[in-house]
Order: structure tokens, then C-alpha cells, then sequence
């Protein structure tokens, strides 16, 4: 018999014990996000990017749509100009983190067995095991998923979230926690539209705008090296605004962190 | 899909709650989600047991509440209920909006039970009136 776990109660005197009685029962009102841990950790990470200057970029997207082929040209265009670095999420493998070192680049390979999405403290843990020095851009490669991540500050300041060409262009409708997370909306592989009839990238975008987000959308196809400059001019002008951020003691986070919060905090 | 880790996150929010007021268990807990949290309440409800087995909590009711989506415009500045893939103003239909609620995921309040619930008189936890 203890006090602590249940294990003395029986189901005779069960209603003794969980009915709230008032002189025994106190209510405390505690309105604490439920994330708050990964939250406390991931504003740690972010204290940790902010300090060194280096603007993290977390990837989001489905299973398949090219974030590894994405960051592969990204890389190679910008890793003499910048100091880069990766953290890869899989569920298995090192496949994706051997990509990006076969170019030269730091990678680390977080494998997450059967965890659908990183968290702030697999993203620290990963931290640990990388030499961050001289480190401008930081690329976090998400589980692909279109759930579960959007849900999950990693201390990241900006999510970037890829929709290929060959998935419905309604997927920002049919998936608004994700999209309404995204800071930058790419549409991928655009070199197949000339093959696909049934994807229009203007009604892709209004569907991102039906979920109240003004973010840029840039259409681009990696492995034919299509629209990249866009995509790296936003990412040099993203990294410009950070060091701006950094030299006045500001921070960013990304669209994730709702202004809704906020107003909780205020009405609370 | 993450919901045991919610789970699990809640259970420890609500193990400090009831350590920091010196109470014996947590008959009952209320959590707020709005439907852009993420999290599917039927989910979390169902993970909730598996999580709380062995706990203090083990046998606390979980009331899961709901939270509307409401949008604020920034264009009109009318404040409307939107639906969760379609977050415009429903006054002037402006996509600049802001979310008011519906993002939540709160551990908004824990009913726990004092050392004197159970047992009034014999329990040596019970504070003593000298």
C-alpha cells in the first residue's frame, strides 16, 4: 500500500477518493502551454544561433518532394560564400546526411526511429556532436511529414515549407497547420508541370493565402536548376536581416509561434 | 500522430503542478485545444491513460475543451469564427488576418486533492493545528 501511485484505492472506495470533495479539493488554474518544455529548450537553441549569428532554416515538407535534392543545390551554389551546415531527421539511414557531406558540408544525421518529427531537444542534442564555428546558415532537414512537425519549435527562425508539383495543389487546404507555419512556400519540380495537367501553382498559392499567410511563394525546379536564384537571393537576404536582428540583441521565430499566444497571455 | 508525447508533456506539467501545492493526486485536469494546434483531442484522450499509468493522475478525469477559431482583419478590423483551412475575414473577406484563438494548447487547470480528502483525521502528511 502506498500513497502515491493509486494502489491502495479499490473500487469500493474509489468514489471517496476522486470525487472532489470541497475541503480536500483545490482547482488550480495553470494555462501553461503543453509544449512548454520543448519551447524552453528551443528558445535555448535559438539563444545558441543568435549568439554565433547563424540563421537557422528548418525544412519541411512531404516524404519525397526534394528537400535533400534542394539542399544539394543550395549548397553547392552557396557554400563558398557562406559557412554551412546541416542537421538531417529521418525515421532509418544516414543516406541523407552522406549526400550533403559527399559535397563538403558539416552534416549531422539525426535518426529518429519511429518519431514522426524533430524536437527542440533532439535538435540540441544534435548541436553537441557539430562544430558550429564559422557557421553562417544552418539547415535543419524535418522528418517528412506534413503533421506532426509544424507543431514543434526547434529554435529555428524561419520554416520553409516544399510542396512538389507531382502532390494536389490543394495541399495547403487539406494540411493548414503545416502551411499556415511556413515562412517561404516552395513549389518543387517544376520543371515536370510541363508534364502534369492537374497542378496550377496560382491555385496553390491562393490556398495558402485562404490560410491568412502572406509568405513568398518561389517556384523552382533543383535538379534542372530552375528559379534558384530567387530562392537563394531570399535566403541571402534572410541571413542579411538576421545579422541585422543579431547586432541589436533581437531574435526572430518563426511563423509557427502564433500572435495568438499573445493575446492569451494578455486575456489570461 | 505525437499525441502521446503531448501526453507525456502534460503529465509532467501536471506532476509539477501537484508537487508545488504539497497535494497528494490530480483528480481532474482541463486541457484547451483550438483546432490548429495540431493535436487530435480524441488522440491525446486516448494516450492520456497509457501516459498516466502509475502516476498521480493515473485515474483524473481529462476534460478536453475546445477552441472556436476566431480570425481578427487587420484590413476591417472585424473580429469572426473562420474555418480551419479558410482563416478570412468573414466581414469583408480580407486573407489579412490574425489569429485571435483556435492555436491553443493549454493546460488550463487541475482540480488535485489534498492529503485530507482521503484521510481526514489519521494521515500524518495532514498539517497539525498547534
Amino acid at each position: 500500500m502506498c500513497d502515491t501511485c493509486g494502489c491502495n484505492l479499490t473500487p469500493g472506495n474509489r468514489h471517496l477518493a476522486f470525487k472532489p470533495v470541497a475541503p480536500g479539493t483545490t482547482a488550480v488554474s495553470v494555462l501553461k502551454g503543453l509544449l512548454a518544455k520543448n519551447d524552453d529548450q528551443a528558445a535555448h537553441n535559438r539563444e545558441h544561433f543568435d549568439r554565433r549569428g547563424i540563421l537557422a532554416v528548418n525544412l519541411m515538407s512531404s516524404p519525397g518532394s526534394g528537400k535533400t535534392a534542394l539542399l544539394e543545390a543550395t549548397l553547392a551554389a552557396l557554400k563558398d560564400e557562406f559557412g554551412c551546415a546541416v542537421i538531417e531527421g529521418d525515421l532509418e539511414t544516414e543516406n541523407d546526411a552522406e549526400r550533403i557531406r559527399a559535397l563538403g558540408v558539416t552534416a549531422h544525421q539525426i535518426v529518429t526511429g519511429t518519431a514522426c518529427h524533430l524536437d527542440a531537444h533532439l535538435v540540441h542534442d544534435a548541436l553537441h556532436h557539430m562544430n558550429l564555428d564559422g557557421v553562417d546558415l544552418l539547415f535543419i532537414e524535418n522528418v517528412g511529414n506534413l503533421v506532426c512537425p509544424a507543431s514543434f519549435d526547434l529554435g529555428q527562425h524561419l520554416n520553409v515549407t516544399l510542396l512538389s508539383v507531382t502532390e494536389g495543389d490543394d495541399k495547403p487546404a487539406k494540411y493548414p497547420v503545416m502551411f499556415r507555419a511556413a515562412d517561404a512556400m516552395l513549389l518543387t519540380k517544376t520543371d515536370l508541370l510541363a508534364v502534369l495537367d492537374d497542378f496550377d501553382p496560382d491555385k496553390a498559392e491562393a490556398h495558402l493565402r485562404q490560410l491568412a499567410n502572406p509568405a513568398p511563394v518561389l517556384r523552382l525546379s533543383a535538379r534542372r536548376n530552375l528559379g534558384m536564384d530567387a530562392w537563394l537571393a531570399w535566403l541571402r537576404a534572410e541571413l542579411a536581416a538576421q545579422r541585422a536582428r543579431v547586432k541589436t540583441g533581437r531574435t526572430r521565430r518563426p511563423a509557427i509561434q502564433p500572435d495568438g499566444a499573445q493575446l492569451h497571455r494578455a486575456t489570461a | 500522430m505525437h499525441e502521446l508525447a503531448v501526453a507525456q508533456a502534460l503529465i509532467e506539467q501536471v506532476e509539477g503542478v501537484i508537487r508545488q501545492h504539497h497535494a497528494e493526486r490530480a483528480s481532474r485536469i482541463r486541457v484547451r485545444i483550438g483546432p490548429l494546434a495540431g493535436v487530435v483531442p480524441e488522440l491525446l484522450a486516448s494516450a492520456f491513460p497509457l501516459a498516466a499509468a502509475g502516476s498521480r493522475m493515473a485515474h483524473a478525469a481529462l476534460d478536453l475543451v475546445d477552441a472556436p477559431i476566431t480570425v481578427r482583419c487587420q484590413t476591417c478590423g472585424a473580429e469572426s469564427e473562420a474555418a480551419i483551412n479558410r482563416l478570412v475575414c468573414a466581414a469583408c473577406g480580407d486573407w489579412h488576418t490574425q489569429i485571435v484563438s483556435g492555436d491553443e494548447l493549454l493546460l488550463e487547470s487541475v482540480e488535485l486533492e489534498t492529503t485530507s480528502a482521503l484521510a481526514p483525521n489519521s494521515s500524518s502528511l495532514a498539517p497539525k493545528h498547534v
